[in-house]
Formats: C-alpha cells, structure tokens, sequence
C-alpha cells in the first residue's frame, strides 16, 4: 500500500514537473525518478527512515544498539526537520563518505560503510526521488547513544579510522555481471552484512566473518554463507530467490526483522536482482566452523526434549521436523535450528513469533508463545533436542541462556 | 446524535464467510468496501493458538467465542398458540460472534446439495402428485438450479481445500464417492481424510446391506494445501477441538484459514469491528438503502452511507434486520401473505447409540467432519411413495470432534452423576460410538419469523420472535431414516444399541444444530420470496441478503457449502451485472 502511495507521488511529481518548463536535465526525469525508488526499497531506506504506518521517511523507529539508541532522520525534503536544505553534493557526500552537510560526521547505523560501494549514478537517482516525497515536518532527535559515544565527532572519527574503507563497488571482471550485480546489491544497497556480519568491539563489520551471523535486537541474524549446517549451502539459487520474493520457500518463513526486509524490500525487487543476490549468495565460502557432534539419543536432555516436542510442537513441525512448506518451518537440517547462536529460537519459543506477509504468500503463520506453560529447562531440553535430532547437530542448550533471554524480553 | 461518516461504495454487514467472500469479489472489482462487524477481531495467532486452543470448559462450556444474549437474543415458542419467551442461555442453537463467523467454530463438513433439492416443489409434484405433500407444507423451488450453482460450489470448495472423493464427475460414476451427488466438474482439491475404527467398521457394515459409503467431506483438510488466493492451509491433526472452537493448526478452513490473509492486503478494505449495525437506511421512496446506521461500543451511534448494502449476518439476525428496517413486508401466517419471516427451517438430527464389548474407537482421535456415510436415504435418493413422508437425510458414523466433556456416553439406566455414572463413563468410553442421521426441514405456514409483541433488546428494538416445531413430517421421516441407520449399526455387532429418532415438541433448550435457515427466501415470484434468483432483494435492488437466510426449506445436507456457493454466484451477478447497470437484475 505504501509502495503504492510512492509511486503515485513521484508520478504526481513528475506530471508538475512535466508541466513546468524547468523539467528537463534537473533530475525530473520520469525513469530516473522511478530508477531511485526502486533503488530506495531494494535499500530498504524505510525500514530506518520510516516509522510502521507514519508518513514516508519521515523519521524511523529507534535502533537499539549497545552503544544506546539511534532513531533514523527525517529525510523528505523539509526545510526545517528534513533534508530540504542539502543539495545532491551532500547527499552523494552522505551516502559515499558517512559525512553530512556542513560536515556533520554520521552514526554507521546509517550503512555508509555499504553504501559507499553505491555508484554515483544510482545514488543520484536516489536523491532525485526523495525530492519528489511530500516534505514532513518532523524534528527527529537522531542521537540517543549514552556517553561517550553522543560525543558525535570523536566517537565517529576513530571509529571511521578503525572500521570504515571507502570507495565504490569495483566489479570482479573473472565472475558474471549476473555474480557482480549480486555482490553490488549484497555488498552495497542491499547492505546484508549491516544484520548478517558479526561486529567486532567498536560495532564495525568482521571482514574475517562476512555474512556469518549475527545478533541484534534480540535476534539472530542467521548465518547465510554456503555453510552446509548453519549456512544455505543446502539451499538451491531457487529457493533463495523464492525466499527473498515471498518470504517463505521450502525451509523457511521469514519472520523478525527479516520478514520486514522481505516485506518492504526484497518482495518488491525484480527477479533478475534476486537472482543476481542468489547467485552472488550461493557462490560466497562457506563458513567452515567447527565440526559439531550431535547429542546422543539417550541424553537425559534429548529425552526429556523429545517428550516435550511431541506433546507441544508435533502438531505443526510434525514428528520428523518436516513442518509443511509456507506454513511450519521444517526443523530436521535447517541452518536456524543449528546456528551457533540460539537466541532466535529461543526467543520464539517464549514470546511467539508472526511470520511474514506478501502478495504471493499472504498466509502470515504465527508460533504460538510457550514461555508461559514451559519453564527455563523446559525451553533448553526441547530446543536441545531439535538441535540433535533428524539429523541436526548443535551445542546443547543450557537453562541460563533461556533465563537470561526471558529476563531481557520482559524488560 | 447520530455522526455521518464520508460514503463508501459497499457496506457489508456481518464478516463471517459470506461477507468476506463478498468483500474480496468487490475489492477485487475495484471497489470500497466497509464491512462492519458486531464482535471483535479474531485471528488465529493471537485468539486461539495450539497452546490452548483445546478448553473444552472455555469454548464450549462458557461460550467464549460466541454472542452474549444479553446483547442480542431472540423469543421462541412452538406455536401461534403460545407466548413466547426470550431465550436467555443459548442452547438450541449457537450463534456466532466475531469476525469469522459461523466459518470460525462449524465442523467444516462441506456437503452441496442435491439437484432436485434447488427444485424441491417441482420434483415432488411430479413424482408423487401434489396432494402427496402436507397440506400446509410451504416448499418451493430455489429459482437457481445445481448445474448453474456448479462453478461456485467449486470455486468454495477450492479455496477451502475440501477434502473428499468425488463420486459424480461430469456425469460418470466414481468408485468410492458419494454416487448420489450432483456432477461435478472436477475431483476434490484434497483427498478424504484417514478414517477412523468405527467409520471403517460402519462402511463394512453399510457395504454388506447394499450401500455405498463414501467419506463425508470435510474442511478439516487431510493434507496441507494452497489455495488460489495464496494462502497455505496444513493438514488436520485429528485433536478433536473442532466445533465451537477455533482450529489452532491453520487446518480447518475458515475466513481466517483461507480468505482473510489475502482480504486484508487489500488497500480498498475497511473493517470495524465491535460495531453493530442496528437498522439499514432507507431513502424516501423506501426503494433504495442509503447505507447503514450502527453503533460502537460506547453506544455511540454511526451513520455509513454506501451505495450497494450487503447483508452478511447469520441468517437470524438479516430476517431481524430486515424486519427492524422495515424492508420487505413481513410475512403474516394467518393470510398467508409477506415474505420476510417467511419459510424458516431448521436441520432433523437424530441417533443411534452403540455399546460394544470388544472394540477400542480411541473417540478422543477425530476432526468436525469425519467418517463415513450413506446417502441412499437422502432428498428423493429413495421412492416416498409407500412411506408417507418427504424428505430424507445423509446417515453414518460421523464423528463431530472429541471432546472430552461431552463424549461421556452412558448406556440407557446408568445415574445421571455419582460414582456409577463415573464408572459407567469408564467402561464405555473407548467402547461405546454414537452415529448420527442429517436430515432435511421443510417449511410449513405456521413456521416463521416476526417481531415480538412484548420484549426488546438493550437498544428498545423488538426482539424477533421465532415461531418453530417439528410437523408429522418430519417426525415420521426422522423415525423411518433413524430405523435404517440402526439395522446398519446392528451389523458392527454392538451388545446394545440405543435408537433417538427426533420426537417433537423441538425445544430450544437441547443442542441440535445450528443450522437455522430461511426468513427471506429466494425464489422467482416475489409474492413468496424475499430476494429474487441473484439474492437481491426485491423492493431495494441495491440490497443484497446473503446465507441460508435464502434457502426456502433446508435440505438433509449441512448448509455452509451452498451458503458460499450462493454468495459466490451472487458476487458474480454483482460485478459482471449490476455494476454495470445497477437496478433490478430480474425483472417483474
């Protein structure tokens, strides 16, 4: 619906500036305009930018980072509370160096270290369809990180030095322009890793661990290397496109933050970029973690896990884990299920979960809560379980870990 | 005072299944709709997930997902002679609430009904002559046949994922289904589901006495499906919880399960939900509905103009509706004249139950709609003539959910409570199996709807009054088809069976069905009936009356399906005919 109102405001913006004499070569072309909000949700500008049902990048929800809170800025073209006063050099200045006008460092919640790899061109495009959004007037107070890192200057500066390589994508000339739009989308716009990537101390991206994972806002951003366990190297080009598409294929529902990446971004993007992403995706190394023994049958946890599987879970993910395509996330040999990092799952079996909603698979399934009729070690023996049966393998689950995740939910 | 809010296009009253049927046909047609719904939201993730979907006391007993009389009840009594009085605890009957409906808490068996059922009058003035029927027996035919119903049967039984086999296709006989239904133009989305002991043994034993069993048809579906709008639903896993109750696993169809995922994308749909529409505007002329007037929680009265009115309630509550409204004259039984109030019907249930000594049925494994049936007794399927009755129904062991508090099964002289009544219970819980006959209601003159002389709502509207009891018919039909359906039973090899054919007076007080029908019927001539073949409504061409509000006299089937068939058929006639040139799509 909010794709829809876009369209219709830059084609309204574009018939103004048809009429006007001063339409052509100041960025009112039609296609270009058209290239930038394509550009803006494969970006997924909004996921920041805009707040659930507000008005279009007018100011976004706070990121809740361990540094403190950033909220994303209102970046229609308001004068007073926008960016109605930049002109494109800042706005290309922005997204390539992380610098904003009169020089104003940014915070790299704003994915500059991506979007550097942005060409030139498609930045512009960019810029000339957020001049065509209807100017807001909303003062958003950008900066809520605790001392010292609200010291804007200092805290960027270093952190810019530490973790921060500029410069635009340069296309691997040995791999397909299929590889390198994927690895432009992926590296770039797309900006994966700013979820997927794990972060070193200052927050800043592990080049040694890209896409292996991470955590965030209480979720895991599941590994999406070609790791065969924890990984989508059992994952056809197919189904990683389908996924991306509809936000759900025969492994997987999307839900979390990535339903809202698939929802607002992905679902909205050609096929010939999902592909590309894919292809890019299927053709990175794999994680190559340790090898993983799984837990023996008989373990006092996999039984107790068993027993309680059959009697809560059984119903939807069925005995084997199959679950049911697009609607039970199958369990047996599913990277999430085995990630280094529970939290995800942990997280849903005490809160619950909604999946994902899209045009071509609306359904939004949800997982119902159990953290109200299972207790701490409850939670650990089933997902143990589920984590060393059907072929799964992963480290066992330990009460301590679901405590801790419930006390930080409930707060 | 009343607040006037901006026009829509179409205002739907009631989102059970038809008016989400109807809301996602317009939407798609382009147009606004606002669909206004009495109770709250309901949705399957956040109102009744696996996690404790299964409260027998929370559903069943305390009713948790249907209407509070204290908020919209209706009188009965069995004759003119009486003096009704409200029903005040509902038991007879169980009207839903919320968004979903009747679709949200039914059993999902998905019969059609026969062809000479949309004929009925015709086929048996035929067959058997016209002083055959009961003097003051008021059935008539439908104005739609099956063969044009056909298309939309199908089109509901594929975006709920019907599970059954077929046993008519095109015309050719198919081994194992149902080999007295209509054609149809294609096999069942889904196949049947796995059958329990009981229906295995009742098949048999129907088969041995010359019968054909089919498995009943069923929403509860047998394997996970998608449906043309997108939406996955997964396959039933026999927990039992089924009428009553919302399905937790996303595998028994219902708005929420099949429609509503994909209605709520839909940028041109609107629904408020906890409003009550309380009358339907008339202009001056009375000819044309200018919207509708409803009421929030805070009694805070709304007026919702629209240009096309679409009546989606459960069938009782569009008769009262209509009545309260003053649309359509109300049918008087002592002339013999009006049309709305006219022709309710009802469902004639009755059973056989069986005691085994050997046998273990594990009842607590079973859907709403599951196990194996006979039709050879149903509509004209049979010769009436040495019989003296009309009518018939489907008959088998079906099994209707697994309830734990009300599969308590005694045999005949066992206390009613105490340590016998316990111990009883015990020894015949896996042993014991009831069986159940389905069968038609046709409508009499002294059977009706109308507003109540002495009691009103919390809003000072007269209550409705319904006028209802089982004739000689109907008796006679239920003991012959309750009879047949016990020489079945006898061949599982009980040690005792215990024969219920329905005896009359109906009473409002003993769960039967809910499956009231009738009280603006649709038909060809409009001295008769309420709305004309396209459910439109006679005297206010931009009204349209959804349900079995429309069925003229109820057939020995379960209604749903032929309810969405018709809503299907009407939203076609809506879009394809009357928007292009809105007006009477029959004319008289």
């Amino acid at each position: 619906m909010r794709i829809r109102t876009l369209t219709a405001l830059a084609f309204a913006a574009c018939i103004t500036g048809g009429v006007s004499l001063r339409a052509v070569g100041d960025d009112q072309s039609f296609a270009k305009i058209e290239r930038g909000r394509y550009l803006a949700v494969a970006g997924d500008c909004s996921a920041c930018h805009t707040v659930p049902g507000g008005k279009p990048f007018a100011g976004g929800a706070a990121l809740e980072t361990p540094f403190g809170a950033l909220v994303g800025p209102n970046i229609t073209p308001d004068v007073a509370t926008g960016i109605g006063a930049w002109s494109e050099a800042d706005f290309l200045r922005a997204m390539s160096e992380g610098i904003g006008k009169n020089g104003t460092r940014l915070y790299p919640a704003m994915p500059y270290p991506a979007y550097t790899k942005v060409t030139r061109d498609d930045a512009s495009a960019i810029w000339a369809y957020l001049r065509t959004l209807e100017p807001v007037g909303n003062a958003v107070q950008s900066n809520q990180l605790l001392f010292p890192f609200n010291a804007r200057r200092p805290a960027t500066a270093t952190w810019d030095l530490i973790n921060f390589k500029p410069g635009v994508f340069e296309p691997d000339p040995a791999k397909s322009e299929t590889w390198n739009r994927g690895a432009y989308l992926v590296e770039g716009l797309g900006h994966c890793g700013t979820c997927h990537t794990p972060k070193n101390i200052t927050g800043g991206d592990r080049g040694d661990m890209v896409l292996q994972g991470a955590l965030l806002q209480n979720w895991y951003a599941p590994d999406v290397t070609t790791d065969l366990r924890t990984g989508i190297g059992s994952w056809a080009v197919e189904e990683i496109v389908r996924y991306l598409k509809t936000g759900a294929n025969s492994f997987d529902i999307a839900s979390g933050p990535m339903a809202e990446a698939v929802e607002n971004s992905t679902s909205h993007m050609t096929d010939a970029d999902l592909l590309a992403i894919a292809t890019y995706l299927k053709d990175s190394p794999p994680r190559n973690g340790p090898a993983v023994a799984a837990l023996a049958g008989n373990d006092r946890r996999m039984v107790a896990g068993q027993a309680i599987y059959e009697d809560r879970c059984a119903a939807c993910h069925v005995s084997s884990g199959a679950g049911a395509p697009t609607l039970f996330p199958r369990l047996a040999k599913a990277p999430l299920i085995q990630s280094d990092d529970p939290t995800s799952l942990i997280r849903v079996v005490l809160i619950g979960s909604r999946a994902g909603a899209t045009a071509a698979a609306p359904t939004a399934p949800a997982m119902p809560a159990f953290g109200w009729n299972l207790n701490d070690a409850e939670v650990a023996d089933v997902l143990t379980y589920i984590r060393n049966a059907w072929g799964n393998a992963a480290a066992p689950i330990q009460p301590a870990s679901v405590a801790t995740l419930r006390d930080r939910l409930q707060r | 005072m009343t607040r006037k809010l901006p026009a829509t296009d179409v205002v739907i009253i009631g989102l059970g299944w038809t008016g989400s049927i109807l809301a996602h046909e317009l939407t798609g047609a382009g147009l606004n709709v606002v669909a206004i719904e009495r109770g709250p939201w309901r949705d399957t993730a956040t109102d009744f997930p696996p996690a404790f979907a299964q409260d027998e006391l929370r559903y069943h007993i305390r009713h948790d997902l249907f209407l509070r009389p204290a908020q919209q009840t209706m009188t009965f009594r069995n004759n003119v002679n009486q003096t009704a009085l409200p029903i005040r605890a509902w038991q007879g009957f169980m009207p839903g609430n919320g968004v979903g409906g009747g679709g949200l808490h039914w059993n999902a068996q998905t019969w059609r009904f026969n062809p000479t059922d949309f004929q009925l009058k015709t086929h048996l003035t035929q067959r058997y002559g016209s002083k055959f029927l009961p003097e003051n027996m008021t059935i008539q035919d439908w104005g739609v046949t099956y063969d044009e119903i056909e298309p939309y049967y199908d089109k509901f039984e594929y975006l709920c994922g019907t599970s059954g086999k077929a046993g008519n296709l095109n015309g050719q006989k198919q081994a194992g289904g149902n080999p007295f239904e209509g054609p149809r133009s294609r096999e069942y989305p889904t196949p049947p589901q796995r059958q329990p002991y009981a229906a295995v043994l009742f098949a048999q034993a129907a088969k041995e006495l010359g019968y054909f069993p089919f498995p009943q048809p069923s929403g509860n579906l047998s394997q996970a499906y998608t449906n043309p709008l997108g939406v996955t639903l997964g396959a039933c896993t026999f927990c039992g919880f089924c009428e009553w109750f919302g399905c937790g696993n996303y595998s028994k169809a219902s708005p929420q399960t099949t429609i509503l995922p994909a209605l709520i994308r839909q940028p041109n749909f609107e629904a408020r939900t906890n409003c009550e529409v309380v009358r339907i505007n008339l202009d001056k002329s009375g000819k044309r509905a200018t919207g509708v007037t409803y009421i929030d929680t805070s009694d805070q009265e709304w007026e919702q103009p629209a240009d096309l009115v679409l009546l989606c309630a459960f069938q009782l509550f569009n008769v009262q509706l209509l009545l309260t409204s003053g649309i359509g004259k109300p049918y008087n039984p002592s002339r013999n004249e009006g049309v709305i109030g006219r022709n309710y019907s009802y469902q004639v249930t009755s059973n056989v139950d069986a005691f085994f000594d050997d046998k273990n049925f594990n009842p607590f494994i079973s859907s709403g709609s599951i196990g194996m049936c006979i039709d050879e007794f149903n509509g004209d399927n049979f010769d009436h003539g040495p019989h003296g009755f009309v009518g018939g129904g489907y008959m088998g062991a079906v099994q209707t959910g697994g309830r734990p508090i009300l599969t308590t099964r005694t045999p005949p002289g066992t206390p009613a409570w105490g340590a016998q009544w316990k111990k009883a219970v015990a020894d015949n819980y896996l042993s014991s199996y009831e069986t159940m006959v389905h069968a038609s209601s046709y409508s009499y003159r002294d059977v009706y709807c109308d507003l109540d002389p002495t009691y009103t709502d919390r809003l000072g509207r007269k209550l409705m009054r319904i006028t209802f009891d089982f004739h000689e018919n109907e008796l006679k039909m239920s003991q012959y088809l309750t009879d047949r359906l016990a020489e079945v039973v006898q061949k599982m090899g009980p040690r005792q069976i215990v024969k219920l054919p329905r005896t009359g007076p109906y009473t409002s007080t003993q769960y039967q069905t809910t499956h009231t029908c009738g009280g603006a019927v649709m038909g060809t001539d409009r001295s008769i009936s309420a709305v004309n073949r396209y459910l439109q409504s006679w005297d206010v061409p931009n009204l349209f009356v959804m349900g079995a509000t429309a069925f003229p006299q109820n057939a020995g089937y379960n209604p749903t399906d032929t309810v969405c068939a018709l809503a299907y058929w009407a939203a076609d006639a809506i879009v394809n005919q009357y928007l292009k040139n809105p007006g009477p799509l029959v004319q008289t």
